[in-house]
């Protein structure tokens, strides 16, 4: 089921807001990690971004994708189509942007957190996300955001991929069957 | 018909042999392998998915690589594993396997990792197990070892991609090697074009064809312009009565050797599913030289099986999955 789609924010928009806010972040020891398979999307969009204004070094960077760290497998086992993380450098001392597209209940980011601390231990994390969307159920939230929404549990938003390429929002209806898959997943 | 190895709603359940198991499962294990590769290479080895899960190996018959990859693969994925060795556990006081089953399960097993010199033994414990309970065959007589089969088409296409263009020889005793059996399972059900066995007439079963491999039991004329080359160990101790000649005359004919090699393409792969027998089935050189993928075979192997028991334990019987 699918709601009226005009009112959707500009995904575009946000990710040039995003990498204001994160410009002031990023210091030498700055490495920023995507969570897949949005927050994948959102880093490779900053990552272009910051190299046309700080031309002086490359930012590292790498992509988590947490299926081996959530909290759901036992109900809902292991998806196909999960993707290698890909952490190629040493996260040991690094500051780590930790980078997710919609924030929702914050059991992505335990799981991202704990999946990072296994590749060594960061001088710290901080998390920012496109859009908070509301309806956190852990002690956890983005730093940073672009926008906060407060949609209803029943509301899925999403970030696609659109057919130019461009990135865009989706917001679904969750019927009450599909409603606790989803709901554990974002 | 019934598959013993899916739900009804298609998932994997248990993983007993390769034949019946469709393209979308194998690549489902293949894909979520080549996620945890990875894994091996960071600080902590491990990660969480089976926390709090039992496995226990059941090795009715020898093995060294297969029982401890299979531990190594539990433990990375968290889970407590037992290892039972037959000779030292109640069957060699008269227990029957089920009982054996049916005490581990009693003290909450959740997974059971079989292997037997009498085929068929893991589909007859699948047959018995409550449905939570699942069984990987590590090895049924002269059936089958999935995940050795698995495992060596991961590492094909680690180094040859496109299965869809490959010419591949399997070299040995095809006739007592479960190995074999499921390597050319694997193979044509993932669409390698050309599969060819290469053995003498007394290793070959009866009917090899019926397979769609293509039979040759000249190791020259087999050999030609192949993309992998996958060795079959001698299996000495499976062979009643001379089939054979010699070891001697078995390297001569149908030992890889570096002259042998050549006529495969120049860039043609090597596997062996190990134990090797050096001088016997296989030449030092060749083993250990550039065209051999036998040690990534035994890294990959890892992989292959927490992907495997990574997808089994989260499998619910179908109507149970949200």
């Amino acid at each position: 089921m699918t709601t009226d789609q005009s009112q959707l924010p500009d995904a575009e928009a946000l990710i040039n807001i995003l990498a204001d806010k994160l410009q002031p972040l990023l210091q030498k020891n700055t490495a920023l990690v995507g969570i897949q398979s949005g927050g994948v999307w959102v880093m490779q969009r900053l990552l272009a971004k910051l190299a046309k204004t700080m031309a002086t070094h490359t930012i590292e960077h790498g992509t988590l994708d947490v299926s081996f760290y959530r909290d759901d497998y036992a109900k809902r086992g292991l998806k196909p189509g999960n993707q290698p993380s890909q952490i190629a450098f040493d996260v040991e001392n690094k500051h780590i942007i930790l980078i997710d597209d919609v924030f929702f209940t914050g059991r992505t980011t335990r799981a991202a957190m704990n999946e990072l601390f296994d590749y060594g231990r960061p001088a710290s994390i901080t998390l920012i996300a496109l859009v908070n969307r509301g309806g956190r159920e852990l002690p956890i939230s983005p730093q940073i955001t672009a926008m906060d929404l407060s949609l209803k549990p029943t509301e899925n938003l999403q970030l696609i991929q659109l057919a130019d390429g461009q990135l865009g929002f989706t917001l679904k209806l969750l019927t009450p069957s599909n409603h606790q898959a989803v709901s554990k997943h974002a | 018909m019934h598959n013993p190895q899916l739900y009804s709603d298609g998932q994997l359940r248990h993983l007993l042999s390769i034949e019946g198991l469709p393209k979308k499962i194998l690549n489902q294990i293949l894909d979520t392998a080549e996620s945890f590769v990875g894994v091996a290479e960071r600080e902590v080895k491990k990660v969480p998915l089976l926390r709090g899960k039992t496995v226990c190996n059941l090795f009715f018959e020898n093995s060294t690589r297969t029982r401890t990859t299979f531990e190594i693969a539990a433990k990375r994925l968290s889970a407590d594993v037992i290892s039972l060795n037959v000779n030292t556990s109640s069957q060699s006081k008269g227990e029957t396997i089920l009982d054996t089953v049916d005490n581990l399960i009693a003290m909450h097993a959740d997974m059971f990792v079989v292997r037997h010199a009498q085929s068929g033994a893991a589909h007859f414990i699948a047959k018995h197990v409550p449905e939570h309970i699942h069984i990987i065959n590590a090895g049924d007589g002269r059936h089958s070892h999935p995940t050795q089969g698995l495992l060596d088409v991961f590492t094909i296409r680690k180094y040859k991609p496109d299965l869809h263009n490959l010419r591949v020889a399997i070299v040995g005793d095809i006739l007592h090697s479960r190995v074999a059996r499921s390597e050319i399972h694997a193979l044509t059900t993932l669409g390698v074009p050309e599969v060819r066995v290469i053995a003498p007439k007394t290793l070959l079963p009866a009917e090899v064809e019926k397979l769609g491999v293509h039979v040759y039991h000249d190791m020259r004329a087999g050999l030609k312009d192949v993309d992998v080359i996958m060795m079959l160990r001698l299996q000495n101790e499976r062979m009643s009565g001379a089939m054979l000649p010699s070891a001697q005359e078995y390297f001569k004919t149908y030992g890889l050797t570096q002259e042998k090699l050549i006529l495969a393409k120049p860039d043609a792969i090597v596997l062996h599913p190990g134990p090797m027998n050096r001088g016997v089935e296989i030449d030092s050189g060749v083993a250990d030289g550039q065209q051999s993928v036998i040690l990534p075979q035994v890294t990959y192997g890892i992989a292959i099986r927490m992907a495997v028991m990574a997808i089994l334990a989260g499998g619910q019987p179908s109507g149970n999955q949200s």
